[in-house]
C-alpha cells in the first residue's frame, strides 16, 4: 500500500488478516466468527498501543506523509466563498504559498498557507512548498490588506523551509522573512497560526507570528530538519531519527516548552486517514481562538502578541551577579 | 500596424495604442468573424455571450455602455459628471475637432463614464474607461471625473470599482495630462486611508500613465484574459534594449506570472467574483458574528 508507515505495519498486517478470515467465512463453509472477534479485540489493543505511543520519528513520518492534507485540502472544508489572490506586485507569484479571502462560518477572514504538491508535476510548480522571497512578500501584502479591512488572518504552516537557492538569496530571502516577523508583530487583527505538517525553521516562522499558535498532533516545528541537525551535530544525516528525539520537535514537545497554545488532536494514524474529520477538529480550534481574540481591541491584540513572544525562552539568573549589583 | 491590435491579438507586435483604425471592433451585420481564430458566428449570439468568442475565448473589447450593462444590476446605474467636457488648454492644433468627431461617433462626452450603481445589490461607485473615445487617453476631464467618482465613493462609504482601457496620457494636454496621474492617486490614497475598498479591472489595452496610476492601485488588481497591460510600448522597449520580446509579453497572463495581478478573470465570471468580494468586504460583521 502506498504511504504505509513502518511503525504501523503490525496494525495493518493484523487488519489484513482479519479481512482474510472474513473472506474465508463468506466463501467456505467454516465459521471463524470467534477467531475474528478475538483478533478484533487484539487489533483495538494494538492500535491503542501503537498510535498512543508514537515516537517523534513516527510523527515525522506522518507529518511528511505524501497524502497528508495540505492548505488547499483544508480550505474548502473550513471556509466558504474562497477567492485566491496572487502575486507580490513586485517580482512574481510564488505557488509555494497560497493566499486569499473567504468566510469562516460567515465571518470574513484572510487565509494564507504554505502549499506543497501532491504529485511530481505539482511539486515542481509549487517548489515542494518551499517559498522564495516573493512568496513571503505576497503573504505580507495580503496580511496588510487584512489589516486594512479588519479581517482576522488564519495561517497554515506546512513547509520544509524557505527555499535555499541562488535566486532566493539574490532577491533577499532573509529580508523577506525578517520583514514578515516584524510586520506581523504590528497587525491590528487577530492572527491564528496552525502548523498542519512540517514547520521548517524560518521559512515556517515567516507565516507564524500570531496571537495563537496551534499544532496538529503529528506535525513538527523545528529550527532545522532532523537530517540537517544530524549532519551538523554528528556529521551523519542517517542519524536523523536520533536527532528527531533529541530536538523536541513534536507538538507535545512544543506544548511543554510553552511555544504553542493547543495541540489539535489527529485522526488515529494521522490526518491523511480522514481529512473531513480532521478539518472538524481544526474548525473547533479556529472557532475557539476567534471567539477569544475578537474580544480584544487592536492594541490588546498587538500587546498579546508581544507578551506571547516575549515569554518564550528559558534562562537563569546568576546569583552572584544579582548580589553584587 | 495599429490595426494588428484587433485583427491579430495573439501577435500584438506593435500593439500599444488603439487608433481610429480600430474603432469598430465588431463589424456591423448579422455575422461576425473572430479576429483571433477567424471563425464566423452570429453577432447577436456573440453579444449575448458578453462578446467572448465561443471558439477561442477571445475577449472582444467592450465599450462603456456594454460594460455597464453587463456588470451592473439592471437599471441601477446613475451617471454623474456627464457635463464635464475638455477644453484645449495648450491650443493644440485640431484637438477640439478631434474631440467633436469622437463625441459624435461614440455618443460620449469623454473617455470615461462614471457614476453610482449596484453589483448584486451592493452599491458601488464605478468608472468605466472607453477606448473608443480618443483611445481612452487621459486628459484633464478623465482625471477629474475619476477623481470625483473616488470622492463620491468616499462620501457614500461604498467601494470604488474602475474598469481601465487606455492608451495612456492625452498628448494634446501635455503636462496637465501627466498630472492627472498624481491627482487620481492622491484621491485614492485618501480614500484608502479612510478604509475604502478599491477594485481595479484592467481591460484591453491598459497602458502608459493609466497603468502607472489608478489601474495599479487597487486593493485587488484584476485583468481580463489576453488584455495588453504595460507601461512602455513594446516597440520602444525593443528599440531600447535591441532584443525581441516574448510573444506573451505584457499580456494579462504574463503579468499574473510576474506577480502584478491578483487574478485574471474571464468575463463570464467577473460579476459573480466581484460580488463575492464585495460581500466579504461588507463592514461591521465582527461583533454580530461574535454574538451568534
Ligand atoms: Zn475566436
Amino acid at each position: 500500500m502506498v504511504g504505509e508507515l513502518e511503525f504501523e505495519k503490525p496494525v495493518l498486517e493484523l487488519r489484513k488478516k482479519i479481512a482474510e478470515l472474513k473472506e474465508i467465512t463468506k466463501e467456505a463453509d467454516v465459521d471463524l466468527t470467534d477467531e475474528i472477534e478475538k483478533l478484533e479485540v487484539r487489533l483495538e489493543r494494538l492500535e491503542k498501543e501503537i498510535y498512543e505511543n508514537m515516537k517523534p520519528w513516527d510523527r515525522v513520518q506522518i507529518a511528511r506523509h505524501p497524502n497528508r492534507p495540505t492548505t488547499l485540502d483544508y480550505i474548502p472544508l473550513l471556509f466558504t466563498d474562497f477567492i485566491e489572490v496572487h502575486g507580490d506586485r513586485t517580482f512574481g507569484d510564488d505557488a509555494a504559498i497560497v493566499a486569499g479571502i473567504g468566510k469562516f462560518q460567515g465571518l470574513p477572514v484572510t487565509i494564507i498557507g504554505h502549499q506543497r504538491g501532491k504529485d511530481t508535476k505539482e511539486n515542481i510548480r509549487r517548489n515542494f512548498g518551499m517559498p522564495h522571497p516573493e512568496g513571503y512578500r505576497k503573504a505580507l501584502r495580503i496580511m496588510k490588506q487584512a489589516d486594512k479591512f479588519g479581517r482576522p488572518i488564519i495561517c497554515f504552516i506546512d513547509t520544509k523551509g524557505a527555499f535555499p537557492g541562488k535566486a532566493a538569496e539574490e532577491r533577499g530571502q532573509s529580508e523577506a522573512i525578517a520583514r514578515n516577523l516584524f510586520e506581523m508583530a504590528g497587525l491590528k487583527v487577530p492572527v491564528i497560526c496552525i502548523v498542519i505538517g512540517e514547520g521548517g525553521s524560518g521559512g515556517a516562522l515567516a507565516l507564524g507570528v500570531g496571537n495563537h499558535l496551534h499544532m496538529l498532533e503529528n506535525s513538527t516545528y523545528s529550527v532545522i530538519s532532523p537530517e540537517g541537525a544530524a549532519s551538523i551535530l554528528w556529521k551523519d544525516a542517517s542519524k536523523a531519527k536520533q536527532a528527531a528525539e533529541k530536538m523536541k520537535i513534536t507538538a507535545p514537545d512544543l506544548k511543554e516548552l510553552n511555544v504553542i497554545d493547543e495541540i489539535i488532536p489527529e485522526v488515529k494514524g494521522g490526518a491523511h486517514k480522514d481529512k473531513d474529520l480532521q478539518a472538524q477538529a481544526i474548525h473547533e480550534v479556529i472557532l475557539k481562538s476567534l471567539k477569544e481574540l475578537l474580544k480584544l481591541s487592536e492594541q490588546e491584540l498587538i500587546n498579546q502578541r508581544y507578551e506571547k513572544y516575549k515569554a518564550i525562552g528559558q534562562f537563569d539568573l546568576q546569583n552572584e551577579y544579582i548580589t553584587t549589583n | 500596424m495599429i490595426k494588428d491590435l484587433f485583427t491579430k491579438p495573439k501577435k500584438k507586435k506593435y500593439a500599444t495604442i488603439p487608433s481610429e483604425a480600430a474603432k469598430q471592433d465588431v463589424p456591423e451585420g448579422i455575422m461576425t468573424k473572430c479576429p483571433n481564430c477567424k471563425k464566423i458566428m452570429y453577432s447577436k449570439e456573440l453579444t449575448k455571450n458578453l462578446k467572448v468568442c465561443f471558439h477561442c475565448d477571445y475577449h472582444y473589447p467592450m465599450n462603456s455602455q456594454e460594460r455597464l450593462a453587463s456588470f451592473l444590476d439592471e437599471d441601477s446605474f446613475q451617471e454623474i459628471d456627464r457635463e464635464l467636457v475638455s477644453t484645449n488648454p495648450l491650443g493644440f492644433p485640431e484637438y477640439l475637432e478631434k474631440l467633436e468627431k469622437d463625441k459624435e461617433k461614440t455618443n460620449l462626452n469623454e473617455a470615461v463614464v462614471t457614476g453610482i450603481g449596484r453589483v448584486d445589490q451592493h452599491e458601488v461607485a464605478v468608472a468605466v474607461m472607453d477606448s473608443t473615445f480618443r483611445m481612452g487617453s487621459m486628459g484633464s476631464v478623465v482625471g477629474e471625473k475619476i477623481t470625483r467618482a473616488i470622492e463620491k465613493a468616499d462620501e457614500l462609504s461604498v467601494p470604488f470599482i474602475i474598469f481601465t482601457a487606455s492608451g495612456g496620457a492625452r498628448m494634446q494636454e501635455g503636462v496637465l495630462s501627466l498630472m492627472q496621474m498624481a491627482k487620481t492617486s492622491v484621491a485614492l490614497k485618501r480614500f484608502s486611508d479612510n478604509g475604502g475598498l478599491i477594485i481595479s479591472i484592467m481591460t484591453h489595452p491598459t497602458t502608459g500613465g493609466v497603468s502607472a496610476s489608478f489601474a495599479s492601485l487597487g486593493d485587488y488588481n484584476f485583468a481580463e484574459p489576453g488584455a495588453l497591460i504595460g507601461f512602455a510600448g513594446r516597440r520602444i522597449i525593443e528599440q531600447t534594449i535591441r532584443e525581441e520580446l516574448p510573444e506573451d509579453f505584457q499580456t494579462a497572463e504574463f503579468l499574473l506570472e510576474k506577480g502584478q495581478l491578483d487574478a485574471v478573470i474571464a468575463r463570464a465570471e467577473l460579476k459573480e467574483k466581484i460580488a463575492t468580494i464585495l460581500d466579504i468586504h461588507q463592514p461591521g460583521g465582527d461583533l454580530v458574528w461574535l454574538e451568534n
